[in-house]
């Protein structure tokens, strides 16, 4: 009999695992590998989302663990969605969310298309504006409370420099409107360039011969950005906008160090005032239902966008 | 049971106890010392900075976790850590021992021992007596040539302020004044808004101007009293401070910015619980007789008031060494120990030993403790006291630092709050 082709790779071809482990097949075996990452999704993942729905119908506190728990219906989504405090709060982190988002996006995409552009030092350069995003939170929370302390930080020395305003006389983080920003300015000092690096690699996938036949048919540089560049690197430029909007809607740690949710208000976003709710208050029922409707927020917008993203991708 | 027959039980064996992370705990550290020496048993110790105390301690309590042996917790918590079962209650050792509340300062006793207040049911023994009082840079208040110029402006003498009338034009004195080439400010007061900070300041106040958390005849009600029109101008009277006499940039501030200030002599008084008073006498700045100590001022009806701190030390009731807790809280209790925490920084709340005839003497602010800890008034020590702190952090914040609303918009919010927090609590 001739030996073909397929015979030698048959014979090359082990034999199915299940063959060599009695009674179990190859979906049986899978099942092992799969099983545990299942249980670990479902026990971490799914069950103390249910365990919190089922919490957010009740009175109970957890740091009264004998108290009769009682059921209340849905007075807590109640209370939540007719307190001016809650709405006052998801309008800071829509505030917070909106304006990070638009810096980060301006800035780091220009980055990207500068360091996109190639010249001495590039690397150099790419290195050290990625610094900002290798710190942690803390560092970079007491680090910029120190820029902004009114008497010996850069910030206002320079404000006092650049317009005469006198460095003592105004507090970024302290009242007169400017906390807000100043979340905003360390946020984005921190993050922009992790969407340049986004960007970056969204530009770096573009073929060098799209620009080489849009230059034989005599486009200018413009024309090249907003027909080229801009839609084959949107894709990027969306992804990079989904990650930071999820993460910056629970943002907690860097205002938590810099103003600690205020003055007043002022800076208490929707994830703050719910660890306070849920471990200082210790309002459990209440707080899941709050972070029941921060949860259906924010998956009803990441699903909108992804719908858009997916959309502009398949243009 | 005896404590030989305790320490047999508890050979081998360590204990751990947790407090905050600060002075006092350090002190406490060497004094234990003795206790490790005399009962063999190894003393750990967990320490959590303040602006994370309660947080990671009530969580550790609320979950039943075993890492505390003996708790030194804050006097508010004294509410639930009764009826949600995380302390043991002392009331039968303390009879077998021979331990009596009343060898403690009365105030200590109500403070950090008692749940319901005024009932004989103790759940810790006082440890660490605390009260907000003042500082004041007495080095400068005797220079002549700073005497004279408060004369020439307020008409009388520069003396340590012995109202809060007083206190705010000596801060408004000061502030912005330039001394030793370095401009100075007024006043370092509370202002933090994370925790506990902004409420533990404005109290101190409004004590004194004629707040009170309740109708003293009928528990939980708060009109006329949370509110009343002394609470009001109180309320405005911190808020002025807070804009005509703190440093720049202060509106988040608390005990540690509070002694950094003091200390590098930004200001020229400063708020602070006592707790923090031995620091500024090794201190070579401020040290060595700079210093000069104030019980809190009086309000302008001459009532005077000081907001408690301080802890007592608390047998958790989930551990696995229970004799040995109770050995170390026997072993505190005696007066040679007291006396000794008292020379290593610890304020004693044992009374044979603030009322030593030689007491007021044996520390430059010994009698400022003793003048302030008979006039102390607590925040609620409810059960539900994170909650009530957590409006008046946020009902003050608003007011005082941020500017919104007024006074009495703020104080009739609170009761909004506080009044819903009783309601879902069934006490309303």
């Amino acid at each position: 009999m001739t030996d073909t082709p397929a015979d030698r790779l048959a014979r090359a071809t082990p034999q199915p695992v299940a063959k060599r482990i009695r009674g179990l097949s190859d979906r049986a075996i899978a099942w092992i590998f799969v099983a545990p990452t299942i249980f670990l999704l479902l026990s971490v993942n799914i069950f103390p989302l249910i365990w919190t729905i089922r919490l957010s119908f009740t009175n109970f506190a957890a740091n009264k663990p004998n108290a009769e728990v009682k059921w209340v219906g849905l007075r807590n989504y109640e209370r939540i969605l007719t307190d001016a405090d809650t709405w006052a709060n998801m309008q800071t982190t829509a505030h917070f969310l909106i304006w990070t988002i638009i810096f980060q996006v301006l800035i780091g995409f220009t980055l990207a298309w500068l360091i996109n552009r190639k010249f001495k030092g590039n690397d150099l350069v790419t290195t050290l504006i990625v610094i900002p995003m290798m710190l942690s939170p803390a560092v970079v929370g007491n680090f910029w409370t120190f820029l902004y302390q009114p008497q010996i930080g850069l910030v206002n020395y320079a404000v006092e420099f650049l317009t005469g305003i006198p460095a003592d006389s105004f507090s970024m983080l302290g009242p007169g409107g400017w906390a807000r920003w100043a979340i905003v300015i360390v946020d984005t000092w921190m993050w922009t360039p992790f969407v340049m690096l986004i960007c970056l690699a969204g530009l770096r996938s573009i073929p060098d011969y799209i620009y080489e036949a849009a230059e034989v048919d005599r486009a200018s540089k413009w024309r090249q950005f907003w027909t080229i560049t801009l839609p084959m690197a949107l894709p990027f430029l969306m992804l990079a906008v989904l990650f930071r909007g999820i993460e910056n809607f629970r943002m907690f740690d860097l205002v938590v160090l810099l103003t600690g949710g205020g003055p007043g208000d002022e800076t208490l976003l929707a994830s703050i005032d719910l660890k306070r709710e849920a471990f200082e208050k210790w309002r459990t029922g209440y707080s899941s239902a709050y972070a029941i409707v921060l949860f259906v927020t924010v998956f009803g917008l990441a699903s909108i966008y992804v719908k858009a993203l997916n959309k502009v991708k398949e243009r | 049971m005896g404590l030989g027959t305790m320490m047999a039980h508890a050979d081998d064996k360590e204990l751990t106890l947790c407090w905050a992370a600060w002075d006092p705990a350090n002190a406490l550290v060497e004094l234990s010392k003795d206790f490790e020496a005399s009962s063999g048993i190894k003393m750990k110790f967990e320490f959590v900075p303040w602006p994370n105390f309660a947080d990671r301690m009530l969580n550790e309590l609320n979950s039943g976790g075993k890492l505390c042996d003996l708790m030194i917790g804050d006097s508010q918590w004294i509410g639930g850590a009764a009826e949600n079962g995380w302390y043991v209650k002392l009331n039968d050792f303390f009879d077998k021992e021979g331990i009596t509340m009343d060898a403690f300062v009365p105030a200590t006793v109500t403070g950090y021992s008692e749940w319901p207040k005024n009932t004989p049911n103790y759940w810790s023994l006082p440890a660490f007596g605390d009260v907000v009082g003042w500082t004041y840079r007495k080095d400068w208040f005797e220079r002549p040539e700073i005497q004279t110029a408060f004369k020439e402006k307020y008409g009388r003498d520069l003396t340590p302020p012995a109202t809060f009338d007083e206190l705010k034009q000596v801060a408004e004195f000061f502030q912005g004044r330039e001394i030793d080439g370095k401009t100075v400010y007024g006043a370092s007061i509370y202002t933090e808004r994370g925790s506990e900070g902004i409420t533990m300041g404005v109290m101190d106040v409004l004590y004194s101007y004629g707040f009170k958390y309740d109708n003293p005849d009928k528990p939980y009600e708060m009109e006329g009293f949370v509110n009343s029109e002394g609470a009001v101008k109180g309320l405005e009277f911190y808020k002025a401070l807070y804009d005509c006499c703190v440093a720049p940039g202060t509106s988040n501030t608390y005990m540690g910015e509070g002694i950094d200030a003091y200390k590098s002599g930004q200001v020229a008084l400063q708020m602070n619980f006592a707790f923090t008073w031995p620091g500024f006498e090794a201190d070579p700045n401020v040290g060595g007789g700079k210093t000069g100590y104030l019980v809190n001022p009086a309000g302008p009806g001459g009532e005077k008031f000081a907001q408690l701190g301080g802890q007592g030390i608390s047998v958790v009731a989930n551990t696995d060494n229970m004799d040995g807790a109770l050995a170390y809280i026997k072993w505190f209790a005696q007066k040679d120990v007291q006396d000794k925490w008292w020379s290593k920084g610890g304020f004693s709340c044992l009374r044979a030993v603030v009322e030593d005839p030689n007491f007021a003497k044996s520390q430059p602010y010994a009698q400022t403790f003793l003048d302030s800890m008979a006039i102390v008034k607590d925040f609620w020590a409810e059960p539900s006291y994170a909650t009530l702190l957590q409006a008046s952090q946020k009902r003050f914040h608003d007011y005082v630092v941020a500017g919104n609303g007024t006074a009495k918009e703020a104080l009739d919010g609170l009761i909004s709050d506080w009044t819903e927090t009783f309601e879902d609590e069934g006490k309303l």
